[in-house]
């Protein structure tokens, strides 16, 4: 299956990436190319197998629903590039 | 002898005689550093003043009899685990500046029994690599023969181990990248069962796939290690509730009653003669060894490239939409809105393969995609797991090249990603199936490159790989072989 530099142009958006025109360019050529060896995946007769997401036989993982020691708004707050002491910064959204 | 050049096992006898310090073998390490890491360019972060404490606090521990089972063992760490107070980057501009308010569960394990930590070593961003040449901060050398890749994307663990710049170090695995590297730099890489070792605080790359292990001098090592690191975590949602065998108990060399199973599809078109030479040798030492050989076949190998580029990049994609610019890491700081933010920060923090890797994930679970290639890669998942619970009912163990080719020299592919997907196309089953995997030298080729022998047993069965693995070592006279710096 082969990809256009508009479909890039799409899923980079909807990545939350810009690409330069140069990088647009060659992406799409590396991806037509990745894409079109993914298509061997076609050759396989997979009617009635079921996925696979986890290899191990592990459903939902409950534990109890108690407090405990997690990270101080300090800690949390200490790797952020913008934070006013108490939240994270982001622009204005409305 | 060089103190940086012994193995866990052996300083932890010299340590216990009395014959040397913590603090000793570690300032030994760092002197082995100064001198070698301007070729080799292992370490992204050295941790000299923190390791040196540490180290002084293991020996008053051990003075008093309270030292645990790595007490005073100065270790590497691949800089994708987190490490409380000590930069973490996974190789990543965006996260240059990233210091976890907290360790990893391998980190608290390994504090706990003593380990001091020299620091934090190379990979390939995000670990999406596999010759360490996608790393922001530099591309780490194969000792063995410096223009030489060392492998990914584990490389700069394999590179400090193979350097004696540490006594053994952590890697993890996603589609390889314990086994490759240290295949490539001739040192024992051992991936553990998808599930016995907690992945909690490991930066996640593909969530279902990844595995921290340890990179070793030898076999040993490789059982020491593993010990310390495996068992369950609540904190991890898909750490297994088994227990946790005497792997020391692994440690003997005979395979009397064991069935080593030979999969044809890993010795197919494009395995380079001198590692199919060199590995077929390793299979002859396991039958002098007392085990029976037979042929087996794991028909779907061939396709678990093709389905690991679909469904890692898709786990990759959203695991990597947290780097928003907010919370951590690079932020564009001129962005006028929320949705630039994003754009600019994660555009200029990651590098050319962790975007391709995006692209390729966002697009696979688009509308109108999802079933052609995610739902299609996670089925065929599923005939890849049934290839080896068939294999597993012939054999207790698989032998085969780790990798197709020796190392390949730096720069050589860098223009095409396709082939380097490729090359990693005998140790992607594993991760696609969850079960163990180890990477055992085995001879080198003619170039005097090493070449790693691949082990693989069914999920729990990392007890078989150590026995098979320590047999290789005591026959073969590989392991403990040293490059020339």
């Amino acid at each position: 299956m082969s990809i256009s530099k508009e479909e890039v142009l799409k899923v980079a958006n909807l990545a939350r990436l810009e690409l330069s025109s140069e990088e647009t360019e060659s992406m799409t050529e590396q991806l037509a190319t990745i894409l079109g060896y993914v298509d061997k995946l076609g050759e396989v007769d997979c009617q009635d197998v079921e996925p696979t997401t986890h290899v191990l036989a592990i459903n939902n993982a409950f534990r109890a629903d108690e407090v405990k020691k997690s990270l101080s708004q300090e800690e949390a707050l200490a790797n952020a590039p913008l934070a006013n002491g108490e939240a994270f910064v982001v622009p204005r959204i409305i | 002898m060089e103190l940086s050049s012994l193995t866990i096992h052996e300083v932890q006898e010299l340590l216990a005689r009395g014959e040397a310090s913590s603090v000793e073998v570690t300032e030994a390490v760092y002197a082995r550093m100064a001198a070698v890491e301007p070729k080799v360019a292992a370490y992204i972060t050295e941790n000299r003043d923190e390791a040196l404490a540490q180290a002084a606090q293991a020996d008053e521990r051990r003075a008093a009899g309270t030292g645990g089972a790595l007490c005073g063992v100065p270790l590497a760490i691949k800089d994708v685990i987190c490490t409380k107070g000590l930069r973490t980057t996974a190789g990543s501009r965006i996260l240059e500046n990233f210091v976890p308010p907290y360790d990893a569960t391998v980190m608290e394990k390994l504090k706990g029994a003593g380990a001091v930590c020299l620091g934090k070593v190379s990979m390939d961003e995000f670990a999406m690599g596999s010759g360490n040449e996608n790393c922001a901060f530099g591309t780490p050398h194969n000792p063995w023969n410096l223009d030489y890749i060392c492998g990914g994307s584990s490389g700069g663990s394999a590179a400090a181990v193979a350097a004696d710049e540490c006594l053994a170090a952590l890697g993890s695995d996603t589609g390889g990248s314990i086994r490759q590297p240290a295949s490539h730099c001739g040192m024992v890489g051992l991936k553990p069962t998808y599930g016995r070792v907690s992945r909690f605080g490991l930066l996640a790359f593909a969530s279902s796939l990844d595995q921290i292990g340890p990179i070793t001098k030898d076999v040993t090592d490789a059982a020491l290690l593993l010990q310390a690191l495996a068992g369950y975590d609540p904190r991890d949602s898909t750490s297994a509730r088994v227990e946790t065998p005497d792997y020391s108990q692994a440690l003997v060399e005979g395979l009397a009653g064991l069935t080593v199973g030979v999969p044809a599809e890993y010795f197919g078109a494009g395995l380079d003669p001198e590692v199919e030479k060199v590995v077929r040798h390793g299979i002859a030492t396991l039958q002098d060894a007392g085990a029976q050989v037979r042929e087996v076949s794991l028909p779907h190998t061939e396709y678990g490239v093709a389905a690991y580029y679909i469904i890692a990049p898709a786990e990759a994609s959203s695991n990597l939409a947290r780097y928003d610019g907010v919370r951590y890491g690079r932020r564009d700081m001129d962005a006028d809105s929320l949705v630039d933010l994003y754009r600019r920060s994660r555009s200029q923090g990651f590098g050319d393969e962790v975007k391709r890797r995006i692209l390729i994930g966002t697009y696979a679970l688009s509308s109108g995609y999802y079933d052609a290639y995610y739902k299609k890669a996670s089925q065929v998942r599923t005939l890849i797991v049934e290839d080896y619970k068939d294999a597993f009912r012939q054999c207790d163990v698989l032998v085969s090249p780790v990798t197709p080719t020796p190392a390949w020299k730096i720069g050589d592919k860098v223009s095409d990603p396709l082939s380097v997907y490729l090359s990693d196309l005998l140790t992607i089953p594993a991760n696609l199936a969850g079960v163990p995997g180890m990477s055992v030298p085995c001879g080198f080729s003619s170039a005097g490159l090493p070449i790693g022998i691949q082990l693989q047993a069914s999920h729990f069965s990392e007890a078989i790989l150590l026995r098979v693995a320590y047999t290789l070592e005591k026959r073969l006279g590989v392991v403990g072989k040293k490059p020339a710096l």
